[in-house]
């Protein structure tokens, strides 16, 4: 495992530090200031607060949470959906870990529906969940597919995979989002002066993805990887475009993102899904063409059609504000319930459920001290 | 041994043969079980006199008594098995208290079914393990549930040892300014199993670090006061043992990422599955707490032991937190951030984005 001393030199303390002097001394050069960059993605969140880089930063530096938290995003009708079909159509229920917890109508989880006698089953991988099926022959098997671009190609390549070994019992519940629509939804309506883009969708979409930031909002946007370095190489790097009046895509995650994105994943995407006319996020609302449904041709795979699945509109309750801090436009530590009425061992909003979520990541790593009493 | 015959009519075949229902019954298929595969494994006076229960002599004092039940998967690991892992945790447990472990009892839930080979393989592991720990099996129960009700086998151990005179550790006397010590690298046990239940797929040379720390225990104990409270930090990793000691003190411990010892192969399994090392099980390392005067002495008493040859101090206790008496873990991070240590939050689980 020799690339594990890739992984250290990605967190090494003396280059860190030289970063954060030189972040301090080109934050005291800013036009403006504070200026509001934000992380899209929840895996960044939680790499900001794993770290404690937050507090490191200078203070002409505001970061501001995004939305890119899979589970976030899921709107409670989904959740309901699922335990629909594992309660009542006594279907095998498969999906990834984080979203057992995840509360939909009157506080009911899958976990919860699994002690009343469901069959839900936790998979790490979309291969597995086709392998239930495989050895499971008697029973449905419903996979419940949650992710942005970097999920999506391992659920179309299942879904191939199921016709080419001709499984009967075998569908995917599909709740893949796309996530330039929701950040052009995001520009339109919070003050940004910087973004930092997801690591891991931007193997699959690439950075020219993301051209329309620049070009449309004037926002400057820096690719980065999860590790700190990686972190606060993007923020060096965006103070640059800001000093210098610059707006554009660039790139610091270049060992592992290409401006083109990876041709083979977006064709499996492209060949089993399409863009739904709009989808129902978490938060931010119905989004034109910013969810995906699968194609046609693939309709017997389809666990909505093939179970004639409604989707319900269910609006949060009104004391969270999962859906302004999804926005950007509050914090976890504006929400009068925060560390209170909700926890991560009672969420109540979604970005308490999933670890990757704004408030998980505050009350888990955060200093309790300042939290809201 | 195949094939031939004994007291109890044709021996069983180790080989080949399945636990079966009638193993569990009681009857003669029971005593079989237990004459052939769990006495030649485990042989001591106590086991020999095959009574309903063991009788012991023990000489007054306090003693110590813990149990525990090991339900893991897979059953065979790098470094260890569910055998030799029933014997350390036990053994371990007792430890904590500064005991000195003298006699287990085992109690086993096989499914219908289950090799013997590898029943055999679990149970001769066990009796080695006691006999390294210096323990003895002195009295065991078997039974068999049906097919597809149990996963495999369960074991479940339990285990009395002698307090020396004098020794008392106690986390409720933690207090402020005491140091944190560590016996060794974290992570190993759990990194070792979820490697192993990926397979091929992610192959590493690293073991469990499963073994007995009553020894380890005996040199910290021998070298002098100071020592405040012992813990091994099994499910739940470091961080749950950090979090029960401020809960109990209602201080904040302080500890730094740089003093704390992850091997490489740990690092990138937590990595790649989107886990914790703090979170990761140990099941032969030790957390000590300990009067800030009696830190270099343990940490050299440490040291010189095999069990502990990489320990370090890892932190140190502060003050609680105004106002409030539920402590708090702190950790500096490599960046020199820092952050809260949590509770485990449910199982761990990988990442999915």
């Amino acid at each position: 495992m020799s690339d594990l001393r890739y992984l250290e030199a990605f967190r090494d303390p003396d280059l860190g530090r030289s970063l954060l002097s030189a972040l301090a001394i080109a934050a005291k050069a800013l036009p403006r200031a504070p200026v509001r960059i934000m992380e899209f993605c929840g895996g960044h969140t939680h790499a900001f607060h794993r770290f404690g880089l937050l507090e490191l930063l200078p203070p002409e530096i505001r970061m501001v949470h995004g939305p890119g938290c899979p589970v976030c995003v899921l709107p409670k009708g989904r959740i309901d959906a699922a335990i629909g079909l594992s309660l009542d159509k006594n279907a095998v229920l498969a999906t990834y870990g984080d979203v057992l917890r995840v509360p939909g109508s009157h506080g009911m989880t899958l976990m919860k529906a699994r002690a009343r006698g469901a069959d839900v089953r936790i998979v790490v991988s979309a291969m597995e969940a086709l392998s239930l099926a495989e050895a499971l022959p008697d029973r449905e098997i419903v996979f419940f597919a949650i992710g942005f671009e970097t999920t999506t190609p391992p659920t179309a390549a299942v879904i191939l995979e199921a016709r080419r070994r001709n499984l009967t019992n075998f569908s995917v519940l599909a709740n893949h989002v796309l996530t330039p629509p929701a950040m052009e939804a995001i520009l339109s309506g919070t003050a940004l002066d910087g973004v930092i883009g997801p690591s891991h969708v931007s193997t699959v979409i690439g950075t020219k993805a993301y051209d329309f930031v620049s070009r449309k909002h004037g926002i400057p946007l820096v690719v980065a990887g999860f590790e700190p370095l990686d972190i606060l190489l993007a923020l060096r790097m965006l103070l640059s475009q800001i000093s210098e009046g610059r707006s554009e895509v660039e790139n610091e995650y270049a060992r592992a993102v290409v401006p083109e994105g990876n041709p083979r994943s977006l064709g499996l995407i492209e060949r089993v899904f399409e863009r739904a006319p709009s989808f129902e996020w978490r938060g931010l609302g119905s989004l034109p063409r910013s969810g995906l449904s699968i194609r046609d041709e693939f309709g017997i795979f389809d666990a909505q059609r093939r179970f004639s699945v409604e989707i319900g509109r269910v609006s949060d309750p009104g004391i969270c504000e999962c859906g302004e801090i999804l926005k950007g436009v509050k914090g976890p530590r504006d929400c009068r319930i925060f560390g209170t009425l909700c926890t991560p061992d009672t969420p109540v909003g979604a970005c308490m459920v999933s670890a990757e979520g704004a408030c998980a990541a505050v009350f888990h790593y955060g200093d309790r001290e300042g939290a809201v009493s | 041994m195949t094939g031939g015959r004994g007291a109890l009519g044709v021996r069983l075949d180790l080989e080949k043969g399945r636990v079966e229902m009638v193993h569990g019954s009681g009857g003669r298929a029971s005593a079989q079980l237990v004459e052939e595969l769990f006495l030649p494994a485990f042989d001591n006076p106590w086991l020999r006199q095959a009574g309903d229960q063991a009788q012991l002599d023990l000489p007054e004092g306090r003693w110590a008594m813990s149990t525990d039940s090991f339900v893991i998967s897979p059953l065979f690991f790098p470094g260890g098995d569910i055998g030799s892992l029933a014997v350390h945790g036990t053994v371990n447990d007792l430890a904590m208290g500064g005991a000195h472990p003298l006699y287990l009892t085992a109690g086993f839930v096989l499914e219908e079914g289950f090799p013997l080979s590898d029943l055999s393989r679990i149970v001769r592991s066990m009796g080695a393990s006691a006999r390294e720990c210096g323990v003895s099996l002195v009295a065991g129960d078997t039974k068999v549930v049906e097919r597809g009700k149990g996963d495999g086998i369960y074991i479940n151990t339990a285990g009395i040892g002698r307090i020396p005179a004098g020794v008392v550790l106690d986390p409720s006397a933690i207090r402020p300014d005491d140091e944190i010590l560590l016996s060794g690298p974290v992570g190993d046990h759990g990194a070792a199993v979820l490697a192993a239940r990926e397979g091929e797929r992610l192959a590493t040379a690293l073991l469990s670090d499963s073994a007995p720390l009553h020894g380890l225990v005996a040199a910290m104990l021998a070298s002098g006061p100071g020592l405040v409270c012992l813990r091994d930090p099994t499910r739940g990793g470091v961080a749950s043992t950090l979090n029960e000691w401020a809960r109990i003190s209602g201080l904040s411990l302080e500890i730094s990422e740089s003093g704390i010892p992850v091997r490489p192969e740990v690092r990138g399994i937590s990595e790649l599955l989107g886990i914790d090392p703090l979170y990761l099980a140990n099941e032969g390392r030790l957390l000590a707490v300990c009067r800030p005067e009696a830190s270099e002495r343990l940490l050299s008493a440490l040291r010189n032991h095999p069990a502990g040859r990489m320990a370090s101090r890892i932190g140190k206790v502060g003050k609680g937190r105004p106002g409030r008496t539920d402590g708090t873990v702190r950790m500096t991070t490599l960046m020199g951030g820092s952050r809260t240590v949590d509770w485990l939050l449910g199982d761990p689980l990988p990442r999915i984005c």
